[in-house]
């Protein structure tokens, strides 16, 4: 099962008066269609201004030295911008903690999204409420949930420290989680995992619904353990959920902002490529380069997404 | 463990394996069961109860080493400062503004596209399909400086300057609302039964009589949801709103919480900033678990994070 089919209404919608095809024939499919457009023009007039337009200028822009709000006529510079960032140390050291936040915030989302699925998904009583509960990190606004981390991870007064010194006898000293530049990445990542992991759980646990339940029986009855079950029933069948939830996830970490941006400021141990972009764009008003680390986003992006749409493609196979 | 979760295997397991075996093995594996679900509660709800229980704190207990996790005093002071704060008043009405803005608008225009994408047929459609799809997993961030530009007119456009408006904030977020909307009601209008509209039709009515008149009344489960998701989306935004505003005309409480400060310049503002996440929280999550099955039905079909 291919995700964008899966995403993508099915080709069948009750349509009077035609079979098959877009094409429409007769004059009440002719009327049909001019209706269709009217009706959808709003929405692609919005998505070309407020979308298609800014991203044909920010390739424009990241052609030229354009200075936010400068009275100086702007030149074209051809790809300078580009090489210039190719070989900006600051781009490599945030290329390298987007990826490093993208990887590993993703493979522990995965994993432990999918043990609250399973746990979920398994009838006992209260199962409403943990259900509820987990969905309480998730509509927590990021900037929120960023700010009451950085109130737990606080060097001297966070209850992190609290617990792991005082309490559990984890640590032998107190941590300043986020001041640190070898913890402050982890600290961040621990906070994005605590916010988006019931997403994923939700996404896991709507795939584990519509396994039906006779395959399991099926294969108890043929001896199999509970541990084969998961990784020769569950795990195939639930795999395009899976498949969906890891691209959306991949996406939305890799132009992470927000809780990085809240935690650490412009800091350059924990800078990502969206931060950086940002920086240059607006706080050094340099349109020109900035606009070319926001293309070289996008371009990142797209890649992700040619990536994703193959590995389905052969997964349908 | 996690393989207790399977439902049907558990009910056969008493059929497969000898009784007294299914007893003790039964046992233990409930006891961890529930220790892993105390711990899922646990690491779930912590977090925003210690921002709770701070936000509760005299300043004295606040910063009293060790913590303690059961405050000994109420104090409401910091909602006090916090509610009776102007500014923080104003970013809550912004919000809610810019928010409310953005869903009616994208509610609008996505319910219209949505109904031509999910019912009707014509050439360009599944192009225009994939044009919304690949909307909505666009980075924000990849149009933050033309958007800028546009913001305050300094486009080939003539347009009025709306850097620091809330106006340019609702314009703004339908990038990433509106894509979103139109996707998850295709997929709703899609499944919606034929028959009515179809009677509907052969009694002579048009289309756009059938929508307005048939298919939108009954899309309104579907509206609420992606209403609620698009809203969610709006209140929670934070680069666009830093990015497009200045100051109190149309900051938003996700900018201002975190500009907040202390009562005093040598005070720690965590308390405030505790009380202030909270009150633009409680709501949020009040909504999630009233709509909670329907946000799970829109999630899965929209797969958007919040």
């Amino acid at each position: 099962m291919s995700a964008i089919s899966d995403v993508l209404p099915a080709d069948q919608p009750p349509i009077l008066n035609m079979k098959g095809g877009n094409k429409p024939t007769s004059a009440v499919g002719r009327r049909q269609e001019r209706l269709a457009w009217i009706m959808l023009f709003p929405s692609l007039l919005v998505v070309a201004v407020v979308a298609l337009y800014p991203l044909f200028e920010t390739f424009r822009l990241s052609l030229t030295n354009t200075r936010l709000a400068s009275a100086r006529e702007p030149r074209y510079v051809g790809l300078e911008n580009y090489t210039d960032l190719l070989t900006d140390p600051l781009w490599w050291s945030s290329f390298q903690h987007t990826v490093q936040f993208t990887v590993i915030s993703v493979l522990i989302e995965t994993v432990l999204g999918m043990i609250i699925a399973l746990v979920i998904n398994s009838n006992f009583k209260g199962r409403g409420l943990v259900r509820a509960a987990i969905l309480v990190p998730w509509a927590i606004p990021t900037v929120v949930s960023a700010t009451m981390w950085q109130w737990m991870y606080h060097d001297v007064f966070g209850v992190v420290n609290d617990m792991a010194v005082n309490r559990l006898h984890i640590l032998p000293d107190k941590v300043a989680w986020i001041a640190n530049p070898s913890t402050a990445l982890w600290s961040i990542i621990a906070v994005d995992v605590w916010k988006t992991t019931p997403f994923m759980a939700l996404l896991l646990l709507a795939g584990l619904q519509v396994i039906p339940g006779d395959v399991y029986e099926a294969s108890t009855v043929d001896g199999a353990n509970r541990w084969q079950q998961f990784w020769q029933i569950t795990l195939p069948l639930v795999a395009p959920a899976l498949l969906v939830a890891l691209i959306f996830r991949t996406l939305d970490a890799f132009r992470v902002f927000d809780v990085i941006f809240v935690m650490k400021g412009y800091a350059t141990e924990t800078m990502s490529v969206a931060v950086m972009a940002r920086q240059t764009l607006i706080d050094k008003a340099r349109l020109g380069e900035g606009s070319a680390i926001a293309a070289a986003i996008f371009v990142c992006i797209s890649v992700l997404v040619v990536i994703y749409t193959r590995l389905i493609k052969i997964e349908e196979a | 463990m996690a393989q207790n979760a399977v439902p049907s295997t558990e009910a056969l397991d008493h059929l497969v394996v000898p009784k007294r075996k299914t007893d003790v093995v039964g046992i233990i594996s409930r006891v961890f069961f529930w220790i892993l679900i105390v711990a899922l509660m646990f690491y779930t709800l912590f977090p925003f109860y210690w921002a709770i229980v701070s936000s509760l704190k005299p300043n004295n207990e606040i910063f009293a080493t060790p913590a303690t996790y059961w405050p000994r005093n109420l104090d409401l002071s910091h909602y006090q400062f916090v509610l009776s704060n102007g500014k923080f008043l104003q970013a809550l009405r912004n919000s809610i503004i810019v928010s409310v803005g953005t869903t009616l608008l994208a509610l609008l225009f996505g319910a219209t596209g949505a109904y031509a994408l999910g019912r009707l047929k014509f050439r360009g459609r599944t192009a225009a399909l994939y044009l919304i799809l690949a909307m909505t997993m666009f980075p924000a961030v990849a149009i933050l400086g033309s958007l800028f530009q546009m913001v305050r007119g300094d486009w080939f456009l003539h347009t009025p300057n709306l850097y620091n408006t809330k106006t340019a904030l609702v314009i703004t977020y339908l990038t990433f609302a509106l894509p979103f909307t139109v996707w998850v009601l295709t997929n709703f209008f899609k499944a919606m039964p034929g028959e009515l509209e179809e009677a509907a039709l052969v009694d002579g009515a048009t289309n756009f009589r059938a929508f307005w008149e048939i298919l939108l009344p009954l899309a309104m489960p579907g509206l609420v949801t992606t209403g609620l998701l698009a809203f969610i989306g709006a209140w929670n935004e934070y680069l666009y709103a830093l990015t497009f505003t200045t100051d109190y005309r149309a900051k938003t409480v996700q900018v201002a919480i975190a500009q907040f400060s202390g009562n005093t310049e040598y005070e720690l503002p965590f308390a405030n900033k505790m009380a202030a996440s909270v009150i633009v929280t409680v709501p949020l999550i009040a909504l999630v678990l009233i709509f909670q099955r329907k946000i799970l039905a829109g999630l899965t079909s929209g797969a958007v994070k919040g």
